[in-house]
């Protein structure tokens, strides 16, 4: 039924999107164990700077992206430099301190962009949709599917293939043993964030075309985000993108056949694997 | 831009905190400043349009040279967050600490449920843009009064306009999962049926949605989609659909095809037609002024916000005239507010029910793209006269249950 | 440790006296607001700071109590019955959610609680004919105590005192007590504790139901105050706003709570007036909490005042200590 078709096909898109919103805190929270709650915040940052690129400095969208995600990223290591990187280990300073930053950047962005929603363009190129039999697919939904692959892609050559990789998981299984053969723990950490939190800043201005760009967002995604991140395993890359892919099924589905649920679609499958496997879908069993 | 003090001087607060509140005050009722005090959302996702809500009532102040009727205006102004325990709060601020005579406001339906008895008891009278319907029906205040419209008021015309003028025979309709969803759905469905027309289905996505396609995938096989989305929601959605490729006439309510938010849309919504008590191209003086003004205050267009704020505005006003500037008699006051009846408001003619419920113009418009390139509403045709019961009559509307999920049903 | 015992007594004698100094109604409201917040802030220090688990999803226990007393009136019951109602459909809710979330701690506890939260949260919103979704539940009347009526706000604010002072001594106790010690144990050490023979789990759970009466207390305290409540006051942004309440009036103390309470509903109620960009500043002044005293309000402003009162040579000494 070409009903189902659809879903399948949204909820591999609506993945590829998670996949992007989280990276960016599976990469932090696997490698630094900070849960950085500044996330949400952070993805809107992006989505907030890139729409004003393209739309008040007429950049093109790609650009704007990246340059977006470039800001966040120098954002994201201000706040590792100089706040985050004092309170290793104390999780509830981390919280206030992270909880804290995205009281003010969602207040700094309702200042300067006021509280009327903007919408993005979609990119040239991928306007419009493509018509496989009855069946219509958005096409920039379907390049998201690619840009999630290809990131996912980098990031495991990046953790598993490069010397940089293999200093910061040396760096998050052991620091003193890393220090002591010479590398730079603190820099690799303001690097990791540096890079989760572009990625956030990235993604945000990616889903800009969808979600458009409106106070609230960041409230509204960091959740999501949690979701994929746990249900997956928090900290394994691999793990976040299976768990971006279910969450894409669950949302798809459960909203559509089971609309009186559609508050707990996610939720509750996420309660129940957790209290079956705490450890989320791959992540490493806790002792 | 660094922190803003707002209009409320630091200097009066402080006093008022060290207890020179208690103080006594000589009665020169006449020379003491009318005082008026909003409720609104500045902070928060309803921020737009609490923000357009103050502006509104400062344009009209402004215009007005902050005199009322021979009085001063003291006007204050309230951010509730856009929540119910907020809003209660911020109620209380505005009845006990700055004792002001009429509330305007709250925005949204869940923060006037909150604090509707308060204000009652307390005998101020409020008015307010917040669209629940049995606050002027079922429920109703006696210090209420709503010059805007209840959630259904403008739908209801919108499915006259539906069956008989745009001759559809189907519609889905999709709307947010709370209380302004269904009672604006209810209104359109009943309207809709009586004329012939038959809602196949009724989708609810959850407030905070933020992929629609799930809801999208279901809009087929009707002649076109009737969706009732607020706040950012209907920039969010329209994208969503059009990129979906859906090709279906999309008719829409108050807040979907608000005139203020029309900058925030692409070209995708061309074509939209919506319902509203107000609209940006109805061409009189009053109007004319009012949007000059407000781009001069709030460097924007009005919509539905800013203009409901206006006119409430107005209604204080003439209220005031009528009473001859007094305020301290409560009940002689609200007898006084919804008494009124005004022609020159930017949205035509308004005058009140005995619930205190607005009978005025529903404007049925069309998204179009303007000379200047930006997106405009178009008036395509005006109901007079439509107040909350219409087309039905009051003792039979009130027979039947308030719109729900699940009232009016499907028909099977 | 007695000009510890002079603050105290000061600070008790200005809540007593407070209707006749704060200067107006509105600000008995504000009090009264922050001794119901800081009820609930002290329930979730008791896992957050002495259990050590952070729960992201204790605005649903506190609505849970709010809707059972907002509903039991509306069904016909006396208020006391309500409030009885109310606490055992809390202890119970919690009983549920502790046997769920203690399945794992640290984030994967964070987690389950956030999200049994916003499943409690959606119960609110789509069981209409239970809590009559997002319309909300009115609550009539407040109750009378001994014949007095609970009406205005200076009765209620001082019916609020009682319970306040009330749960902190309970609170108090409960840290004094061997079952309080064993609850840090636990937290700090729980390999060792298990060692020693002390049943981990049951300890955490007990100290869970504990929380949830607490947090129970609160939501009846609250929507007897405000007299309405609806599925916004279960919200996530709920949650996360009383966590840090305890995180910035410092985890692990007894009158942190109340300092960050105090600190949140002043800045969102009052602060709000003068300031229009108050979310900024709230946030601006949990991050300046973080660097200058990560402890929190209480501990941070105690350590402040003992170096200020100190000798200069007691100073010296104590910097100089390894």
């Amino acid at each position: 039924m070409s009903l189902w078709l659809l879903l399948a096909v949204n909820s591999v898109t609506l993945g590829g999107l998670l996949f992007l919103l989280s990276a960016g805190f599976s990469l932090i929270f696997g490698l630094m164990r900070i849960p950085n709650l500044t996330h949400g915040s952070l993805f809107m940052l992006g989505a907030y700077f890139g729409a004003s690129f393209v739309i008040r400095y007429h950049l093109p969208f790609w650009l704007a992206a990246i340059l977006a995600g470039l800001l966040v990223a120098a954002f994201g290591g201000l706040i590792e430099r100089f706040l985050l990187r004092r309170l290793a280990g104390s999780e509830q300073a981390q919280v206030l301190v992270t909880l804290g930053i995205s009281f003010m950047v969602a207040d700094f962005c309702l200042m300067v962009w006021t509280g009327d929603p903007i919408s993005v363009a979609t990119p040239p190129g991928l306007v419009g949709a493509a018509h496989i039999g009855a069946l219509i697919f958005p096409i920039y939904r379907l390049a998201i599917i690619a840009i999630a692959v290809v990131i996912a892609a980098a990031l495991w050559l990046l953790l598993d293939r490069t010397r940089l990789g293999a200093m910061i998981r040396a760096g998050v299984d052991d620091p003193q043993m890393a220090r002591v053969v010479g590398i730079r723990v603190s820099r690799l950490f303001t690097i990791v964030f540096c890079l989760g939190a572009g990625l956030a800043g990235f993604a945000g201005m990616m889903g800009a075309p969808i979600l458009s760009v409106y106070p609230g967002l960041d409230a509204d995604m960091l959740p999501l985000a949690l979701v994929v991140v746990i249900l997956g395993g928090a900290g394994s890359l691999p793990g976040s993108l299976v768990g971006s892919f279910i969450i894409g099924f669950l949302y798809n589905f459960g909203q559509a056949l089971l609309p009186e649920l559609a508050y707990f679609v996610l939720f509750l499958p996420m309660v129940l694997v957790l209290v079956l496997r705490p450890q989320g879908l791959f992540g490493r069993p806790v002792t | 831009m660094g922190i803003r003090v707002n209009r409320r001087k630091f200097l009066a607060g402080t006093a008022a905190v060290a207890g020179v509140a208690s103080f006594p005050m000589p009665a020169i009722a006449q020379n003491k400043p009318v005082k008026i005090g909003l409720l609104t959302v500045k902070t928060g996702p309803l921020a737009a349009g609490g923000v357009q809500m103050e502006a509104g009532v400062v344009t009209l102040l402004k215009q007005r040279n902050y005199m009322m009727a021979g009085r001063k205006v003291e006007f204050i102004s309230a951010d509730t967050g856009g929540n119910p325990a907020g809003a209660k709060t911020k109620a209380q601020e505005l009845v006990e600490r700055d004792q002001v005579d009429v509330i305007l406001g709250p925005l949204a339906a869940f923060e006037l449920l909150a604090i509707s008895d308060y204000v009652a008891e307390s005998k101020t009278p409020m008015l307010s843009l917040a669209a629940a319907e049995d606050v002027t029906q079922r429920k109703p205040n006696p210090y209420f009064v709503r010059a805007s419209a209840t959630s259904s008021q403008a739908m209801k015309p919108l499915a006259d306009y539906a069956a008989k003028e745009m001759k559809l025979k189907t519609v889905a309709t999709i709307s947010e999962d709370f209380a302004f969803g269904y009672e604006q759905m209810g209104g359109f469905q009943q309207v809709f049926e009586d004329n012939g027309g038959r809602v196949m289905k009724k989708l609810w996505p959850p407030l905070v949605t933020a992929d629609y396609t799930p809801y999208l995938v279901q809009l087929t096989g009707v002649d076109a989609v009737v969706q009732g989305f607020a706040g950012s929601n209907p920039v969010k959605f329209m994208k969503q659909y059009s990129d979906q490729g859906l090709k279906l006439p999309v008719l829409g309510g108050e807040t979907a095809g608000d005139d203020a938010q029309l900058k925030s849309f692409g070209d995708e919504a061309i074509g939209m037609i919506s319902a509203c008590p107000y609209t940006i191209d109805l061409d009189t003086p009053v109007n004319k002024r009012f949007i000059a003004d407000f781009q001069k205050e709030a460097d924007n267009l009005p919509g539905f916000y800013a203009a409901g704020l206006y006119v409430n505005g107005q209604v204080v006003e003439a209220a005031l005239k009528a009473t001859g500037g007094k305020t301290s008699d409560r009940p002689a006051l609200i007898k006084a507010l919804r008494a009124v009846q005004l022609t020159e408001t930017p949205r035509g003619p308004v005058k009140f029910d005995h619930f205190g419920n607005v009978i005025g113009n529903i404007f049925i418009r069309r998204i179009e793209k303007g000379k200047d390139g930006k997106l405009t509403n178009r008036t395509l045709k005006t109901y007079t006269n439509v107040g909350q019961f219409w087309p039905y009559e009051e003792a039979k509307f009130l027979a039947q249950p308030v719109y729900s999920r699940d009232f009016p049903p499907l028909k099977s | 440790m007695s000009g510890k015992r002079v603050a105290l007594a000061l600070a008790l004698l200005a809540l007593l006296t407070a209707p006749f100094w704060v200067g107006g109604v509105y600000y008995v409201n504000i009090v009264s607001q922050i001794l119901i917040y800081a009820v609930f802030a002290m329930g979730v220090n008791i896992l957050l700071g002495y259990a050590g688990l952070v729960s992201l999803g204790h605005a649903g226990l506190f609505g849970i109590a709010a809707y059972a007393t907002a509903i039991a009136l509306s069904a016909g019951l006396p208020h006391s019955a309500a409030i009885l109602v109310a606490l055992i459909a809390t202890v119970a809710g919690t009983a549920v959610f502790a046997v769920l979330a203690l399945r794992a701690t640290g984030i994967g506890f964070i987690m389950i609680t956030l999200a049994l939260g916003q499943i409690i949260w959606g119960l609110a919103y789509r069981w209409i004919s239970l809590t009559r979704g997002d319309n909300g539940v009115n609550v009539v009347a407040r109750p009378e105590i001994l014949g007095l009526s609970l009406a205005s706000a200076e009765a209620f604010y001082y019916a609020t005192l009682a319970v306040f002072l009330l749960a902190v001594a309970v609170c108090a106790i409960f840290v004094a007590s061997p079952f309080g010690a064993s609850l840090k144990g636990v937290r700090d050490q729980p390999r060792r504790m298990n060692a020693l023979g002390y049943h981990v789990w049951g300890i955490r759970f007990c100290a869970c139901l504990f929380s949830g009466l607490l947090t129970g207390i609160a939501g009846i305290l609250f929507v007897y105050y405000t007299q309405f409540i609806s599925p916004q006051s279960l919200s996530l942004t709920s949650s996360a706003e009383v966590v840090l309440m305890v995180i910035s009036g410092g985890s692990g103390t007894l009158l942190g709570p109340l300092a960050g309470a105090a600190l949140v509903v002043v800045i969102k109620n009052v602060a709000s007036a003068y300031i229009e960009r108050w979310n900024m500043l709230l946030g601006a002044i949990f991050v300046a909490i973080v660097i200058f005293m990560p402890e929190g309000l209480v501990p941070g402003t105690t350590r402040l005042v003992r170096r200020l009162f100190k000798g200069r040579a007691a100073r010296a000494a104590e910097d100089a200590r390894p």
